[in-house]
């Protein structure tokens, strides 16, 4: 039988990601997700797959944007400041619709920001990033289990979808070592009929292409896109439900708050105060439904964050001005305590009772 | 149960080291184990520090704020979370490096010099597992059992000479009584 092995988050996305079939992988240094490279690095010249450390960040989307449209699967790993300069990219990628997998181990910003852990990309994650019309299926992992699991995810929906996905991870879960069950060595049957691979001179040639110079074409090829959109949003919302049944609080965190959110639901609940937690596993799809089931029950949500708010909207617009929506946040590398977040919680129940 | 442990130290003490020590012993006893170390500039030749979550339920948030248990391998780290220790929980300090004594008077405070021992068994540089043999002694969450197997697991097998000195050092610790 598999055994649980002790391994740092980053490892994790990166042995999964080999595991997942995972050949190439083209990335640039940058703290906090550097061990995915080094992994690969080390891993990859060894199974006969490809690391490849670009000139830039600009470099290495570009590459798996080459790779992505011979069929194979492939990724690109960074933290916050790398991740904006590969926005152009994926929206290439995007454009094309082709899979491919991004990881981005956030750190503090804006700018160059600071190195500890954030979740102040969610804004650029969930509503584009770069231009045009386009998702990305955003997958945030709340523990090394998941850094792994969501990996292997991504990929399949990615090919499923045909369309890039992101692991929306931060600087807490790519250093932090767990036990990690780690998933089987998969083999990926997508059929892939789209993909550059040469034509043998048996069939019709394969475009992939982002440019479109007659509007009705290019309106046409966003709208068949956003029928795979609406899809997605109906298949693949994952979400955790926590001490929910009964709550009068609804906590919403994913990622590294939702652990410190958890703790603060069950020291509250010691309290006799009735507070649970949603936690979107994706964040794009957003759980809309289960926030919206949550507005007829709870007096109050509470955004819970490594930002100066971003997910918060989202919630507004799910819950739909119902109940009153507050934030307890920490930005630029910090991170909540739960005792902050059951002060907030508490300031909400003085104000009700 | 969950023993929420903090090791703090200078960069190159081996903080996280002996954290994942712990780690990887409480994973082989069947528990629940986070470890979260502190990273970049501080790692080099600054503070270093390393969370370690013991637990029979799974381990929430892998930040330790309020310590059980914590190590202090020199002056700044005390200073900096003497006071964030729970109250009944446990200080382990380095005596050599640390001149003052634990102030806090609701914890059980051990200080071992296990710098100088460190240095008598001709391994300065492993102080660290000189302290993780005491605290197997002094703390009744942290059981002396799955040494050799989590010491495997930790020292790289780059580095296999060294096993047996690593070993030696956690037996000084557990040995060491004042």
């Amino acid at each position: 039988m598999a055994e649980k092995v002790l391994m740092k988050g980053n490892e994790a996305i990166a042995e999964a990601a080999i595991r997942a079939g995972c050949r190439h992988y083209f990335g640039y240094p940058i703290t906090p997700q550097t061990e995915v490279a080094a992994y690969m690095a080390k891993r990859m010249p060894k199974i006969g797959g490809v690391f490849l450390q670009a000139e830039s960040e600009v470099a290495a989307i570009n590459m798996v944007y080459g790779v992505a449209a011979s069929g194979k699967r492939v990724m690109t790993s960074s933290s916050s400041p790398g991740v904006s300069l590969k926005q152009e990219g994926i929206s290439y990628i995007a454009g094309s619709d082709l899979p491919a997998l991004i990881v981005n181990v956030q750190r503090g910003g804006p700018g160059l920001g600071g190195i500890q852990p954030s979740q102040s990309d969610y804004f650029q994650a969930t509503k584009g990033g770069g231009h045009g019309d386009y998702h990305l299926i955003v997958l945030t992992p709340a523990s090394v289990q998941e850094m792994a699991d969501l990996t292997s995810l991504a990929f399949d929906l990615a090919d499923k979808y045909r369309m890039p996905a992101m692991l929306l991870a931060d600087g807490t879960m790519g250093q932090m070592m767990e036990p990690v069950l780690l998933p089987e060595e998969q083999v990926h049957t997508v059929a892939k009929p789209w993909a550059v691979t040469g034509t043998q001179n048996k069939r019709p040639h394969n475009i992939v292409n982002s440019l479109y110079l007659v509007p009705e074409e290019l309106e046409r090829t966003n709208e068949e896109r956003f029928a795979r959109y609406r899809q997605v949003e109906e298949n693949e919302v994952r979400y955790e439900s926590y001490c929910m049944e009964d709550a009068d609080y609804c906590l919403v965190a994913f990622g590294i708050a939702a652990r410190v959110s958890k703790n603060a639901v069950d020291a509250l609940r010691r309290q006799g105060i009735k507070a649970g937690l949603i936690r979107p596993i994706t964040v794009w799809p957003f759980p809309k439904a289960p926030i919206a089931r949550a507005a007829e029950q709870v007096k109050a949500f509470i955004s819970v964050e490594l930002s100066m708010g971003q997910m918060i909207e989202d919630i507004r617009l799910a819950e739909n001005c119902r109940k009153p929506v507050v934030l307890c946040s920490r930005a630029g590398g910090m991170i909540p305590t739960p005792e902050q977040i059951m002060q907030t919680v508490m300031e909400q129940n003085g104000g009700n009772d | 149960m969950t023993t929420q442990i903090l090791i703090a130290g200078f960069g190159g003490q081996g903080v996280l080291f002996v954290g994942k020590f712990l780690a990887y012993k409480g994973l082989l006893e069947g528990k629940q184990v986070s470890w979260l170390p502190s990273y970049g500039p501080e790692m080099r030749g600054g503070t270093a520090n390393c969370s370690v979550i013991l637990s029979d339920t799974p381990v929430g948030s892998p930040i330790v704020s309020k310590p059980d248990v914590l190590i202090a391998l020199n002056l700044p780290s005390l200073d900096k979370y003497e006071n964030a220790v729970v109250p009944g929980g446990m200080i382990f300090i380095d005596s050599t490096l640390i001149q003052r004594p634990v102030r806090r008077t609701d914890v059980t405070a051990v200080a071992i010099p296990v710098t100088a021992l460190a240095n008598q068994m001709g391994a300065p540089t492993l102080a660290n597992m000189v302290m993780a043999g005491q605290l197997m002694r002094r703390c009744d969450a942290i059981a002396f059992d799955h040494v050799e197997d989590a010491l495997k697991k930790v020292v790289s097998a780059k580095h296999a000479d060294l096993f047996d000195i690593n070993r030696k050092a956690i037996q000084t610790g557990y040995d060491y009584a004042d």
